[in-house]
């Protein structure tokens, strides 16, 4: 069966060929950017300022390209998980967690991940495919709270950095005046640190950067994430220090503090030499154990002791409020979850 | 001192070998203008404008070219161009780097497909007594370097087919063969290389097996 192109996903230039390709007026593709991007619709039937026949060419070729939540777990903090089925059939996560007046939702942006961190679920599953820029923004626009939406974190599945393309056009359409129109500064892409692809962030958009951490050392960085092969964390630094973090812009470094790993004084002391001279913020985030890792969480007391140590020498930390613990927080078991119901079907 | 860090500049170079070894895996070779250790890798592009992809060399270091080993992607960027290419060409490389490194301590070695490369180098490096390497592919064609590798290391060269059968192999996955094994050494390195599914499944089955994760180095062809 011939399967049709969802519109949605699209940018203004590519709207634009595809008018010009099915013989309309240069003005629908401002028509159809608007249907997509700026009204309550979700069939190319309800665009009703284009012509019948400009509707039937559309449908002949395209679908809409909304896809719905096939499954959502509420937790009793209020934070909620939404599972989506990709065009492939396959699974991805979408969590909004409401925080006071906030509302952030974090997005994924492959299905699983080539990376092998050896913390994460996500990375449990390998690679099974990239999603598009539809598939990002259909994860913020199809969720119920959509409209409430104030921040958005790539922080879900998969590496961002490793679908940079897509998810500089998922940017693009979430911050553009003909697309959603958000303020950059409310978007933070997260990644591991794959340092030609910061490179390209950093010009390509102005949305924040995170970097996940997790250790300054090398041996044990290689051995949590096997990046560090590839793109060690020096180098990854001094990619960040090329770009001024004083104005707008943010640039902040995750760290998940492992208990008897990478809790300890020595951490903290080489963290501060890394970063000094780094207008950054450092977030502590609990690690909450996934099946079968050999890695556990830290204590409350040595955690806060982490921060006060790192915060003591000037280096801003925070330590991330745990959410929606009862509802498969980490990222990937949800997903993992589904996959293993529908290979047993 | 060998270099770690990811070098920023290419250098253009000829190639003087361009090998399909197997279906649609080639081997191709430049001369060798650096020192390096087993192990490492060369970032590789065929211009400066488009960003290089990541290989591991796969030939010793004391060898006059240096060589990798890659699959053609058919839908990727670079290989497909890489593949066209003939002696005589020009590619842009990279200085080696990497710290996915061989050392003479008894270790396993765990490859699939094209994560054989560094192994190679290692065993050309005379790493090799003292390893087992345990091999997985599809084919039984694609068991590259295994002449060398039944000669250096003997009884420890396990082979692993998933999709042929034959009397020297093991049928199956090396995810398999590896859950198959008892009594594993706890007190050696574990380096893994390859795909990330595999990496990743076979990791954790070291670790189920109790390996302590600092015992396992893990380079993934993302
Ligand atoms: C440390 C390291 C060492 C490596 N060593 C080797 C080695 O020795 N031998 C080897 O063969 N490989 C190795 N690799 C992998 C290698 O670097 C390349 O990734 C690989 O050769 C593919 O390159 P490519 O340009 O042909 O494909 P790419 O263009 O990089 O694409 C790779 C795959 O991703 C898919 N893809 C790319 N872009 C998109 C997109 N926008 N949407 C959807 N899918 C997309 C493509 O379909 C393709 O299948 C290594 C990688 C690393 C990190
Ligand atoms: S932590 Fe991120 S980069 Fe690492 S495996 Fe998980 S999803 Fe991939």
């Amino acid at each position: 069966m011939e399967t049709k192109t969802p519109l949605f996903g699209k940018t203004l230039e590519e709207l634009k060929a595809v008018t010009a390709e099915l013989g309309l007026p240069k003005f629908a593709a401002k028509q159809v950017v608007d249907w997509l991007y700026k009204k309550e619709i979700s069939s190319i039937d309800e665009m009703s300022n284009l012509s019948k026949k400009a509707r039937e060419l559309l449908n002949s070729n395209y679908v809409f390209g909304l896809s719905e939540p096939s499954t959502v777990k509420t937790s009793t903090d209020g934070t909620k998980k939404y599972l989506f089925t990709t065009q492939n059939d396959q699974f991805i996560e979408t969590a909004m967690i409401p925080f006071k007046d906030r509302k952030t939702v974090c997005v994924s942006s492959q299905v699983g991940c080539k990376m092998g961190c050896l913390f994460c679920m996500t990375g449990k599953q390998g690679f099974q495919s990239q999603l598009t820029a539809g598939e990002i923004v259909n994860q913020i626009r199809n969720i119920p709270e959509w409209h409430d939406v104030t921040n958005i974190v790539y922080m879900g599945m998969g590496e961002p950095l490793d679908n940079l393309d897509v998810v500089l056009k998922s940017i693009e359409i979430l911050t553009s005046e003909w697309g959603f129109a958000m303020s950059p500064r409310r978007i933070t892409v997260s990644t591991i640190g794959i340092t030609p692809g910061i490179t390209r962030f950093m010009n390509e958009c102005q949305a924040h950067l995170a970097i996940s951490l997790h250790t300054p050392f090398h041996e044990e960085r290689q051995q949590l994430m096997p990046v560090q092969i590839a793109y060690p964390l020096d180098q990854v630094i001094d990619e960040v220090r090329k770009y001024d973090f004083s104005g707008q812009r943010r640039v902040s470094f995750e760290y998940i503090v492992f208990g008897d790993l990478n809790d300890t004084p020595r951490h903290a002391q080489e963290l501060v030499r890394l970063l000094s001279g780094i207008n950054c913020r450092v977030n502590l985030i609990r690690f909450h154990p996934i099946p079968g890792t050999p890695l556990k969480a830290t204590d409350e007391t040595t955690l806060q002791e982490f921060k006060d140590m790192l915060n003591n020498k000037g280096v801003l930390t925070t330590i991330r409020a745990s959410r929606g613990l009862d509802i498969y927080a980490a990222c990937g078991l949800l997903s993992t979850k589904a996959r293993v119901n529908k290979a047993s079907e | 001192m060998h270099n770690t860090q990811p070098p920023a500049e290419l250098f253009k170079t000829t190639l003087t070998r361009h090998d399909e070894i197997s279906p649609d895996v080639f081997l191709i070779g430049f001369k060798r203008e650096h020192d390096f250790q087993p192990g490492q890798a060369i970032k590789l592009g065929i211009d400066t404008e488009n960003a290089p992809r990541i290989y591991s060399i796969c030939s010793g270091p004391k060898d006059d070219e240096l060589c990798v080993l890659f699959n053609i992607k058919h839908d990727g960027f670079l290989t497909p161009k890489l593949t066209t290419l003939k002696p005589g060409d020009s590619v842009y490389a990279s200085a080696p780097y990497g710290t996915f490194l061989g050392t003479q301590d008894s270790a396993w070695w765990i490859a699939t497909g094209t994560g054989i490369a560094p192994f190679h180098a290692m065993t050309a490096a005379g790493m090799a007594d003292n390893k087992v390497l345990v091999h997985g592919v599809r084919h039984l064609d694609q068991f590259y370097f295994s002449e060398r590798f039944a000669s250096a290391l003997g009884k420890n060269y396990h082979r692993c087919c998933s999709a042929e059968e034959s009397t020297d192999t093991f049928s199956g996955r090396v995810t398999r063969f590896l859950s198959e094994q008892k009594n594993l050494p706890t007190d050696q390195r574990y380096y893994i290389c390859g795909q990330a599914t595999m990496a990743v499944e076979t990791r954790d089955i070291l670790i189920g097996k109790g390996i302590p994760f600092s015992n396992i180095i893990t380079e993934i062809y993302f």
